[in-house]
């Protein structure tokens, strides 16, 4: 009779917090990775897919899966760094195929080379290059994001991507690169 | 309000939190009078000598500039046009080192001074009152004014305010040590000045008047109190000298007790403050048309043998001033020269820098008088956290935390504790006991921080952009293969229904006829003639009967066409509205006309005519119709020549043959061309022209091949190619029109995606 | 001849970190001088040795951490801890307790937190805590003030007893610490302790020799040396006069209020003012820069606190003086103090700062 009723009671116990845990799963369900916001938040969004993810979000995500967090080029040492802090791991140096130099540039059209076939116009993440077919092309400066996807499907080699030249605007005071001249 | 009056006539201000008192070596310079120097050979003049934005260049290489001729121009407000500060020729505009911390080089004009020092035509204008604000705001927009007294904002936006303005205020503070370039034209133009004061007055109309002026240029306070003694509005504030007083939000808390809050402008608190030496430029170019072209300068500093305050033309390169005050630190390694004052001022990399709107002061200090210019940051220690730094901040920051953040590149952290409000003052760096250059961490980071948000903006937009991209993709993805269904089951309905029986039937048909007009033709000419090269002349004869036959069968392929071409247009621009649909019947319609047309025609008049005629379709079939013949005429008299060599008889078959076949290949293109015409119709493109001589092209080739065939084959196999012959044109002709109409609508889809990318 | 780019402001004060520190070690030598006067050689001879360990210590850790050592070996901040310790000392202890607490000072308190500038702890009070802590018997061998001695000691005589614990004639530190009445001497401070804990009155307690004429003999005379070189460090703008005037407020505070409340056991304001550490401390420890509030009112709050901490510790605590104890805990305290007394920003509503 005893064990009866302990294992009505266990039972009954069981039963009640297996409900209240399904409940639970059911009441407060996470939708979405909230981790992926975080990630593609740290990302530069410039697009450029050049970690081999056709963008930022796909990356964000993949990180989140366990991809390596050093393929970001664009981002750099810096976006390593503050990624790892997210992911609680070890910041680890950039890919070695993506090392580069970081300076921003911007994609630049040599129009009288162009022969207007839209490749890039098709390339462009983020739409940043006008242009029709057998039209000349050219970038809006202000949005290429510099991801350079649109230089290898030129036919002609007529995109290359320049530096974005300093200016008064954008200048970072540092002093010592400033070239003194010598007077006597 | 009239309580802060009271209290300024009592002399009583308020005061800001910390400031410096740097030695002050006035002295050095405010004994001498304003010297006027020579004119220098060469002017460098920036097109940007302010905040805001260059104006458009109005000379060019070799153009002699009369003195205040303007050089530059714009409609953009926040632009101020530069003149010619004397006479001359524009020697070169390139790119030159500009007065900014950078030393970078911006674009310059080299003007070559020929020291004639001929002016423009001037008006000047004797009775200010008549003049209407707005006329004043253009005057001193005309003339180039910029803030003077260090920011250089132009002045013209600033005085363009609504009237309701409490306190201008006149900044006369100069509380950087050793400038005296304000004080001493207070003392030799207080007239001027207090003319400047009243035209901003009658432009703002403020309640009361301020000089802000420190008690340290006593002769300065004199001129201006007796120049302002019958204004009642106006009220020299003689204020205890301390740095940064004339700093905007310190002279206006000093004045009226008042803060500024931060992100905000005075003229919110209805205060607008302008600088002593913009008040002067004001009443020049107001009252004597005078744009400004030369400023006081102070050229100071121990390195030089004459210290002094002079009229500087805007250009002058500084090399030119050092010369004249005789500068020698030939002593020193490396010298500093700094523009602007020893707290504030930036040193310069080269000595063709030249003076700007806002240069007040060249400062040559030797190595006694101030070492720490020499020093750079090697000088630096760790921070003991004295809290010095915190005690002289005037805007009550704390600039050793900030320092740590700057130096930790913390940017959130020095956001929050508000270093946007850092007016750069550099209090905090002079009195640091560890030499830490605070001012040149805080701008670092406020650049980057600048940076950082511009990036980040940039950032969301790509991101924006790239998300916009995306559903466009998926959207255009999706509307292609509705489309692709969409024309798959049209294509299979048309095959299901009347077409492909009722199109086989009637080509079936149509190529009976040819044959029967073929044969006929074969036996008339072989009744007729007998000689091979008549042969030709004959099928020109029979070209009227050919026509007529050309004519049927085009007929017979528009009508077909008239079937197909809705389902066509349909399929090649299906997410387009009815109106589409309508317009493809209307061209459908038109190719019809256009065949019946040229059916007519043919029937008519003879092909030589055809080849006259003006449409240029026609003309197109004409040519590919002369082309076809010509072509037969080729392989007959080939035929011919091989025939007459060996016997008569088979040469007429073959003659016959010969034309045959040139005929049936004629039909074959007339039908080809006339299914394309419609095909380019409906697609309304050009690219007509290239298919059509890719179809010569094929066609080209097909009879090359028929006449070798034609040697060895008998007169059925002769039929039977031409009879494949026809059939393979035909075939490709559709074909190609399928692949026309696919390509078209291609093309209208990447038209459509480049509208979307636009 | 080059031109010289550099960033503004040009002009600079010309005051150094290194200058500052000189200055706070001249400020210090009215009280060390009045050390010497009132206990003899024994706190000298403490300062040489820490100085010469500091700076020893201070250089091997400087090369160890490639620093640059010609510029921070003599920056002063050494020397300055050195000086604090050797005057915080009982006059006879032991040679090695001043060499261990300058060791830990310069390499644990000061250089393992980050050098000069970083450490959170006073590395002086620091070492002068930890030495309390592990050498309890050394660091309570205070020697009475040298009128109330039965033996004469003289340099050589203070030399041998912190090198072997004897003079030259065979006393013990024991028996130096002997006054003429038989009675083994200590601080006026922990005298006063030892008495209420037996149930004596102030009144009573205050009978005994060390206290002399007015309130503690020798030791009022060197606090006031100290007030004398610390009024001139605040006329130098050399520290903030924040922090000694609240200290020196909250203590007098605590005191009058524990006076007018119970006066038979508790001693008066001016006993806390003149005895002790407690002008040291106000003056010479609490001032210390790196280890204190920066802002303004953050000083305040740091002196009220110390005063008031000073006070518990020597009316209840179980240590005689309470100056290092609240100075450390004063330390602990003042980043979240900072945090907590940040000016208003120009421009900046209260709410919003």
């Amino acid at each position: 009779m005893t064990i009866l009723i302990a294992i009505l009671v266990f039972g009954l116990i069981s039963a009640l917090f297996g409900a209240l845990l399904g409940y639970a799963s059911v009441r407060f369900k996470v939708d979405a990775d909230p981790i992926v916001e975080q990630i593609d938040a740290i990302l530069p969004q410039t697009q450029c897919g050049q970690c081999g993810y056709p963008g930022c979000k796909p990356y964000a995500q993949a990180v989140a899966d366990g991809e390596a967090i050093n393929k970001c080029a664009p981002g750099g040492e810096d976006t390593i760094k503050k990624i790892a802090d997210l992911m609680g791991v070890e910041a680890e140096p950039l890919d070695e195929s993506h090392e580069q130099d970081n300076r921003p540039k911007v994609a630049f059209i040599i129009e009288e080379d162009c022969i207007g076939c839209t490749k890039c116009i098709q390339a462009c993440p983020v739409d940043a290059i006008l242009g029709a077919a057998k039209q000349m092309h050219t970038i809006i400066a202000d949005e290429c994001t510099g991801c350079d996807l649109c230089v290898a499907p030129c036919p002609v080699d007529c995109i290359e991507m320049r530096v974005v030249p300093e200016t008064t605007q954008n200048w970072l005071w540092d002093l010592n690169s400033i070239p003194v001249q010598q007077i006597d | 309000m009239e309580s802060i009056i009271n209290r300024i006539n009592q002399q009583k201000f308020w005061s800001f939190h910390g400031g410096v008192h740097p030695p002050e070596q006035k002295a050095i310079t405010n004994q001498k009078p304003i010297k006027t120097l020579s004119l220098p050979d060469q002017l460098i003049i920036p097109l940007q000598q302010h905040i805001g934005r260059q104006g458009d260049l109005l000379v060019k290489v070799g153009d002699h500039v009369l003195k205040g001729q303007p050089l530059t121009q714009s409609a953009n407000p926040m632009a101020v046009p530069i003149h010619a500060p004397t006479s001359g020729k524009v020697a070169d505009i390139k790119h030159s080192v500009i007065a900014h911390p950078s030393g970078f080089t911006e674009l310059c004009i080299f003007l070559e001074v020929d020291h004639q020092d001929t002016w423009v035509k001037r008006t000047p204008c004797n009775d200010i009152t008549r003049l209407s604000n707005q006329e004043i705001i253009q005057k001193i927009a005309d003339a180039g004014i910029a803030g003077m007294g260090g920011a250089g904002f132009p002045t013209h936006i600033k005085v363009n305010t609504k009237p309701d303005i409490n306190f201008l205020i006149i900044n006369a503070a100069e509380c950087e040590p050793y400038i005296t370039a304000d004080d001493l034209l207070m003392c030799e133009h207080s007239e001027s000045i207090v003319d400047g004061i009243k035209i901003l007055d009658q432009l703002l109309s403020p309640a009361f008047i301020l000089i802000g002026i420190e008690d340290n240029k006593p002769k300065a306070i004199d001129a201006l109190k007796k120049a302002t003694a019958e204004i009642e509005k106006i009220h020299v504030c003689v204020l205890p000298t301390k740095y940064p007083t004339g700093g905007e939000k310190q002279l206006i808390q000093l004045l009226t007790g008042k803060e500024i809050k931060s992100g905000n402008l005075p003229i919110k608190e209805g205060i607008i403050m302008q600088n002593v030496a913009t008040c002067f430029a004001i009443s020049e170019a107001v009252i004597h048309d005078t744009p400004l072209l030369q400023r006081v300068v102070t050229v100071t500093g121990q390195a030089l043998e004459k210290p002094q305050n002079v009229w500087a033309l805007l250009g002058t390169p500084i090399h030119y001033l050092l010369n004249q005050c005789g500068f020698d630190n030939k002593g020193m390694e490396k010298t500093p020269v700094i523009m602007g004052g020893p707290m504030m001022g930036f040193s310069l990399p080269t000595d063709t820098v030249p003076v700007v709107k806002t240069t007040n002061c060249i400062l040559a200090p030797s190595y006694k008088e101030m070492p720490s210019a020499f020093e750079g940051s090697s000088a630096e220690v760790e921070c003991i956290r004295c809290g010095q730094c915190a005690d002289v901040c005037p805007t009550n920051l704390l600039p050793q935390e900030l320092q740590w953040s700057a130096k930790a590149k913390d940017y959130p952290q020095l956001k929050k504790l508000n270093l946007s409000d850092c007016i750069d003052c550099g209090a905090c760096a002079y009195v640091c006991p560890s030499h830490i250059p605070l001012v040149q961490y805080y701008r670092v980071a406020k650049a980057e921080i600048r940076q950082q948000q511009q990036q980040e903006i940039k950032a969301e937009k790509a991101k924006a952009r790239f998300e916009a991209r995306k559903q466009r993709l998926e959207k255009e993805k999706i509307a292609r293969e509705l489309k692709h269904k969409k024309a798959a089951e049209a294509r299979k309905a048309a095959m299901n229904k009347s077409t492909p029986e009722a199109a086989e039937a009637k080509s079936a048909v149509a190529a009976a006829l040819a044959r029967v007009k073929a044969k006929k033709a074969a036996s008339q000419k072989s009744s007729e003639n007998t000689a091979s090269t008549q042969a030709s002349e004959e099928t020109t004869i029979q070209d009227n009967k050919k026509a007529q036959v050309a004519a049927a069968i085009a007929r017979a392929k528009a009508k077909k066409q008239e079937k197909i071409a809705p389902q066509e247009s349909s399929s090649s621009a299906e997410n387009e509205s009815v109106k589409d649909d309508k317009k493809a019947k209307i061209a459908a319609a038109v190719a019809k006309a256009k065949a019946k047309k040229e059916q007519n025609k043919a029937a008519e008049s003879e092909p030589e005519q055809a080849k006259a005629s003006t449409s240029a379709d026609k003309k197109a079939n004409a040519i590919a119709k002369a082309k076809a013949k010509a072509l037969a005429k080729k392989t007959a008299s080939n035929n011919s020549d091989d025939s007459s060599k060996e016997q008569k008889a088979p040469l007429d078959k073959e003659a016959k043959k010969a034309a045959a076949i040139a005929k049936a290949k004629a039909k074959a293109k007339a039908k080809a061309l006339a299914k394309k015409d419609k095909a380019s119709d409906v697609k309304n493109n050009s690219q007509d022209d290239s298919q059509i001589s890719n179809d010569n092209d094929n066609q080209d080739i097909s009879q090359t091949g028929t006449p070798d065939k034609v040697k060895d084959s008998s007169d059925k196999d002769t039929k039977k190619a031409a009879i494949i012959a026809k059939a393979k044109a035909k075939a490709k002709a559709l074909a190609k029109k399928q692949l026309a109409s696919e390509s078209a609508s291609e093309e209208s889809q990447m038209i459509e995606q480049q509208k979307g990318a636009k | 001849m080059a031109f010289w780019i550099a960033s503004s402001p040009h002009n600079h004060i010309q005051k150094s970190t290194s200058s500052l520190m000189r200055l706070v070690i001249l400020a210090a030598f009215p009280g060390v001088l009045a050390q010497w006067y009132f206990f003899g050689w024994g706190n000298l001879i403490h300062i040489c040795i820490a100085m010469i360990t500091a700076i020893l210590c201070e250089f091997i850790i400087l090369s160890l951490r490639d620093k640059k050592i010609s510029e921070q070996l003599f920056d002063g901040s050494a020397l300055l801890t050195a000086l604090l310790i050797g005057v915080c000392l009982p006059a006879l202890a032991p040679w090695w307790i001043s060499v261990i607490g300058t060791i830990f000072a310069i390499a644990i308190a000061k250089h393992l937190y980050g050098g000069l500038g970083h450490n959170p702890f006073n590395p002086a009070m620091a070492g002068y805590v930890m030495l309390l802590i592990s050498f309890p018997l050394q660091m309570t061998t205070w020697q009475p003030p040298l009128s109330l001695m039965e033996m004469e000691l003289n340099f050589s005589n203070t030399l041998t007893t912190i090198f072997t614990g004897f003079t030259l004639d065979g006393y013990s530190v024991e028996q130096l610490r002997t006054t003429i009445d038989g009675v083994t001497m200590a601080t006026p401070l922990d005298t006063l302790k030892t008495s209420i804990t037996m149930g004596l009155t102030i009144t009573e307690a205050t009978q005994s020799a060390v206290f002399g004429e007015h309130f503690a003999l020798g030791w009022e005379w060197i606090n006031l040396a100290f007030l004398l070189g610390g009024l001139y460090l605040i006329s130098q703008k050399a520290i903030a006069w924040q922090t000694p005037v609240s200290f020196l407020f909250s203590l007098f505070l605590c005191s009058f209020i524990a006076y007018s409340i119970n006066p038979d056991s508790s001693a008066s304001t001016m006993f806390h003012w003149f005895s002790g550490a407690t002008m040291l401390g106000a003056f010479f420890i609490l001032t210390d820069p790196v280890t204190g509030a920066t802002s303004v009112k953050g000083r305040v709050v740091i002196g009220l606190l110390a005063g008031l901490l000073v006070y518990l510790i020597r009316a209840f605590g179980g240590y005689p003086d309470g100056v290092a104890f609240a100075v450390l805990l004063c330390n602990m305290s003042a980043p979240l103090i900072d945090q907590y007394t940040r000016p208003r920003t120009y421009g900046h509503s209260k709410e919003s700062s």
